[in-house]
C-alpha cells in the first residue's frame, strides 16, 4: 500500500496521543483467499474523547476493535501496524500480559447483552469476576464493589438484584450491568461495540446518557462504534467512517455532518430519514451492496455503488485507490475520494435533498 | 368477500377514505400458568388491552412502542396468527376475529405478514422459487406449469435477478433476503400487508432500498399497511397515520401532523424527545430530552389507572384512580391522557374529569353527569373535544 506514509503526514504528529492506532491491518485467511476486514486503518484518540465508528457491516468496525481488545489472539488473523495504548505497543505484548490489561486498561461492551453474558452465573457473579481477577480481594469486598457498580449505572435495589440471573433483567437493564462490568476496574479506554443497537429509544436515550456521566467521571477515551449517525451526532467527538475496511473519511464530528466530502457518507446521511423532513420526497439509498472483501474493487472499494464517478473523469476511480488526503475545509478532516471539488458538489447536489432548510446557510 | 384474484384494488374501490380494517376493542390476555403438577391460570398477561383503530385503502397506520408495548401482538392478531381473547377485527366488514382454520384459508389472500428477521423466517432448505411459490401452490392460484413464470415476475417486482430462483436463502445478503420476504407476501395480491419491524434488522442504506420498494408496491397496487416500528423517524416516513402503544393500550393516535408536530401524550413527547438527531452535529452535545426513568411495568400487574402514570412527570391523584378514556381532541387526533397538552401546555385540571362524572382526584362526583366521550371507537368522530375551549369542536 503506498498510501500510507501519505496517511502519517495527513494526520498531524500529536504524539502524546492515549490511543493511537496505525496502519492496523486485519487479515483473515479462509479457504478463498484472505479477507482483508480491515486494511490500513490509523486513528487517535485522547483522553476524555470520544471517537465515533460508522459504517455498514462488513465494513471492518467491529474487528478493529477488537483487535485493540486483543481478542484475535489465538485465532487465524494476521495482524499487523501498531496500536499504542499509552505509549505500549498492544500488539507487541505478550498474552499473559494482554490478558492483564484486556478489562483493567480496555473494557468492551458488546452489542447483545444477553448473549455477551453467561446465562448460567447471576450478574453479580459475573461483575465480581471481572473484579476480582485483577483486584487482589476477598469475595465479600468484590461483591461490595459490584454492588456499588450497579447502583452507579442506576439499577434498582442493588444489593437484591445482584444475585438475579441476565434473564432476570430488562433488555435496558442488562446493557447497564454491561457497562457496570466494563467500568469496575476504571478501565482508561472503553469500547462500546453496538450499545444501544438492540434497544428502544427511550431506554438508549438513557444508556447514552450514563456513558457521557461515566466517562466524566472515570476519565476515559470512549470509541463508540454504531451504524446510528444520529447517536454519533450527540455522543462523538471525532468520527470515523469505515467502508470496505478502510477508512473513508475521518474528522471532527461537527465537519463531517455537516461538510462530509466523500459519496459514501453522503449516502449514509441521505438515507436515513429524519423527524423534520419532508415525508414527501423519496429516501435516497445507497445503490448495490457493500462489495465482497475477499475480492474488493481493485480501486475506490466504494466506486460500482457510487453516482459521482463521472465527476472524477477517466477510469481513475476504477483502477486507483485514493489516498486519505486532507479535506478543503482544512483542519483534522481527511476523505478518500478522487472527486477534486467535493465541498462544491456536496452543496450543489446532496444537501438540497437531505436539508433543503439549511442551503441558504 | 370479493375475489381479489383479478383486478387491482384500485378499480374497485374509487373512494380513497374507505376502510380496509377496522379494530374495535381488541384485547389479547395471555395465561400465566403456575409451577406445580396442575398447570394452574395464576394470571394473564395483558397483550394488548383494548386496541381500536382503523386502517385506509392504500393507506398506512404505523403502530410504535417501546419493545413488550404489545405492537407485534397486535400485528399477529390482526393476521390471525393469535386468536384474540376479545373485540372484533373487521376486515372489509367482515369479522375475522372468532374464524377458525377453516374460514381463515382465504383469508389469508388478504392478509399477509411481513417478518421483522429475513434470515429466521425463510426456510434455509428451501429454494426461493419454492419460498415465493409456496402460496400460489396451496391457493391453487396458477396452473402447475405456470407457478415458476409468476415467481420470476415477483423476483423482478422486489428488484431481485429472476434467474435466482434456483438458489438458496444463505445466498442472498439481508436486504436481498427481506426482500424475498415481500415477494413471499405480495405473491397472492394482498389487500392489506402487516411488516412487523420491516427494516430494522437491515443496514442504514439498505432500510432506505427497502423502504422505497414498500412505497412502490403500495402505489402500484393499492396496498394498506399496517406498519409496526419502533423507528420513529422511519415511521413518520412511511405512515400518514401514526398510533402510539404502551403496555398494551393506544396512547396516542392521529395524522402523522397531530403526533409529530403537535404531541398531546407525555409519552409521545418523550419517544419524539429521545430520538437522536443528525442535526445536533451542527450544535454539539447532547439535546436536551425529556427523561423517562425506569422500564415499562410488567404487563401482568399493570399499573392502575393510567398505565404510563409510574414514569409521567405530570401524573396526579387522579390517574392512579380513573383510566383515562381515548378522547378525540381534533380531526383526525386521539389521546388517552387527563392532561393532554403540547410540551410545557398541559392543563391544571383533568380535562376528563367532566366527561366521567369523576372530580379532579378521580372520586365518583355525584353532581357531574357522565358524559359520551367522543372517539369511542375505532374511526374518528366528525365532532370533538376542543381543548382550547372546553367545548365540542366540529369539522
Amino acid at each position: 500500500m503506498t498510501d500510507l506514509s501519505k496517511t502519517h503526514e495527513a494526520t498531524p504528529a500529536t504524539g502524546g496521543a492515549f490511543l493511537s492506532v496505525r496502519d492496523l491491518k486485519v487479515h483473515f485467511s479462509t479457504s478463498d483467499g484472505i479477507v482483508k476486514a480491515t486494511d490500513g486503518l490509523s486513528f487517535d484518540l485522547e483522553r476524555g474523547k470520544t471517537l465515533g465508528i460508522v459504517g455498514e457491516s462488513g465494513s471492518g468496525k467491529s474487528v478493529s476493535s477488537s483487535a485493540i481488545m486483543g481478542l484475535h489472539r489465538g485465532t487465524n488473523a494476521k495482524l499487523s501496524g501498531e496500536i499504542l495504548l499509552d505509549g505500549v505497543d498492544l500488539l507487541k505484548v505478550s498474552n499473559e500480559e494482554m490478558r492483564k490489561r484486556r478489562g483493567r486498561d480496555v473494557a468492551m461492551i458488546f452489542q447483545d447483552p444477553l448473549s455477551a453474558m453467561h446465562p448460567y452465573y447471576t450478574v453479580g457473579n459475573q461483575i465480581m469476576e471481572a473484579y476480582q481477577v485483577h483486584n487482589d480481594v476477598t469475595k465479600r469486598e468484590a461483591r461490595k464493589r459490584a454492588i456499588e457498580m450497579l447502583d452507579r449505572v442506576g439499577i434498582p435495589q442493588p444489593d437484591r438484584r445482584v444475585d438475579d440471573y441476565p434473564h432476570q433483567f430488562s433488555g435496558g437493564m442488562r446493557q447497564r450491568a454491561m457497562i457496570a462490568m466494563g467500568l469496575i476496574n476504571n478501565p482508561s479506554l472503553l469500547i462500546a461495540d453496538e450499545p444501544t443497537t438492540a434497544l428502544d429509544v427511550t431506554v438508549q436515550a438513557q444508556i447514552l446518557d450514563l456513558l457521557q456521566d461515566l466517562q466524566r467521571d472515570f476519565d476515559a477515551a470512549v470509541i463508540i462504534i454504531t451504524h446510528d449517525l444520529g447517536v454519533v451526532a450527540e455522543m462523538a467527538d471525532d468520527v470515523l467512517v469505515m467502508y470496505a475496511g478502510r477508512a473513508v473519511e475521518y474528522g471532527p464530528c461537527k465537519e463531517i455532518l455537516t461538510h462530509p466530502q466523500m459519496p459514501y457518507t453522503w449516502g449514509l446521511l441521505s438515507s436515513v430519514p429524519d423527524l423534520t423532513a419532508s415525508t414527501e420526497a423519496k429516501l435516497l439509498p445507497i445503490r448495490g451492496n457493500p462489495p465482497s472483501l475477499l475480492n474488493p474493487p481493485p480501486g475506490c472499494a466504494f466506486e460500482p455503488r457510487c453516482d459521482h464517478v463521472a465527476k472524477v473523469g477517466g477510469d481513475l476511480c476504477r483502477t486507483t485507490l485514493p489516498d486519505l488526503t486532507p479535506a478543503t475545509s482544512g483542519g483534522n478532516h481527511t476523505k478518500r475520494c478522487h472527486i477534486k471539488n467535493a465541498d462544491k458538489v456536496y452543496e450543489a447536489e446532496i444537501l438540497p435533498e437531505i436539508a433543503p432548510d439549511l442551503v441558504e446557510d | 368477500m370479493s375475489d381479489t384474484t383479478t383486478a387491482t384494488a384500485a378499480s374497485v374501490a374509487p373512494s380513497s377514505t374507505e376502510t380496509v380494517l377496522s379494530v374495535e376493542n381488541l384485547k389479547m390476555h395471555f395465561p400465566v400458568k403456575g409451577s406445580g403438577v396442575i398447570r394452574r391460570t395464576v394470571g394473564h398477561v395483558k397483550a394488548v388491552d383494548g386496541v381500536s383503530f382503523e386502517v385506509a385503502k392504500g393507506s398506512a397506520l404505523g403502530l410504535v412502542g417501546e419493545s413488550g408495548c404489545g405492537k407485534s401482538t397486535t400485528g399477529r392478531m390482526v393476521t390471525r396468527l393469535y386468536k384474540p381473547t376479545e373485540g372484533k377485527i373487521n376486515f372489509e366488514g367482515t369479522d375475522i376475529a372468532s374464524y377458525t382454520g377453516r374460514q381463515l384459508h382465504p383469508m389469508r389472500r388478504e392478509i399477509q405478514m411481513i417478518f421483522q428477521d429475513p434470515s429466521t423466517s425463510l426456510n434455509p432448505r428451501h429454494t426461493v422459487g419454492s419460498i415465493i411459490g409456496a402460496p400460489l401452490r396451496i391457493h391453487n392460484m396458477v396452473p402447475k406449469d405456470k407457478v415458476l413464470g409468476r415467481v420470476q415476475e415477483l423476483l423482478e417486482l422486489v428488484g431481485l435477478n429472476p434467474e435466482h430462483y434456483n438458489r438458496y436463502p444463505h445466498e442472498f445478503s439481508g436486504g436481498q433476503r427481506q426482500r424475498i420476504g415481500i415477494a413471499r407476501a405480495m405473491t397472492l395480491q394482498p389487500k392489506l400487508l402487516v411488516a412487523d419491524e420491516p427494516v430494522s434488522a437491515l443496514d442504514v442504506s439498505i432500510q432506505a432500498q427497502v423502504i422505497n420498494l414498500l412505497q412502490d408496491l403500495q402505489k402500484e397496487f393499492d396496498i394498506s399497511y399496517l406498519f409496526i416500528a419502533h423507528d420513529l423517524a422511519i415511521v413518520r416516513h412511511f405512515c400518514p397515520e401514526v398510533a402510539v402503544m404502551y403496555l398494551g393500550k393506544i396512547v396516542e393516535i392521529g395524522d402523522r401532523e397531530s403526533i409529530y408536530e403537535h404531541a398531546h401524550h407525555p409519552y409521545t413527547q418523550a419517544l419524539l424527545s429521545a430520538v437522536p438527531d443528525v442535526k445536533q452535529a451542527a450544535i454539539g452535545g447532547r439535546r436536551e430530552r425529556i427523561r423517562l426513568q425506569g422500564d415499562v411495568p410488567s404487563p401482568i400487574n399493570p399499573p392502575s389507572g393510567c398505565h404510563f402514570r409510574t414514569r409521567c412527570a405530570f401524573a396526579k391523584d387522579i390517574c392512579s384512580v380513573v383510566e383515562p378514556p381515548l378522547l378525540q381532541i381534533g380531526k383526525k387526533h386521539k389521546v388517552a391522557c387527563h392532561f393532554p397538552g403540547e410540551i410545557h401546555q398541559h392543563p391544571e385540571k383533568p380535562v376528563t374529569a367532566p366527561l366521567l362524572g369523576v372530580d379532579e382526584f378521580g372520586a365518583p362526583d355525584p353532581g357531574a353527569s357522565p358524559a359520551e366521550v367522543p372517539g369511542d371507537g375505532p374511526g374518528y368522530a366528525d365532532t370533538w373535544y376542543d381543548l382550547a375551549n372546553n367545548t365540542r369542536g366540529r369539522a
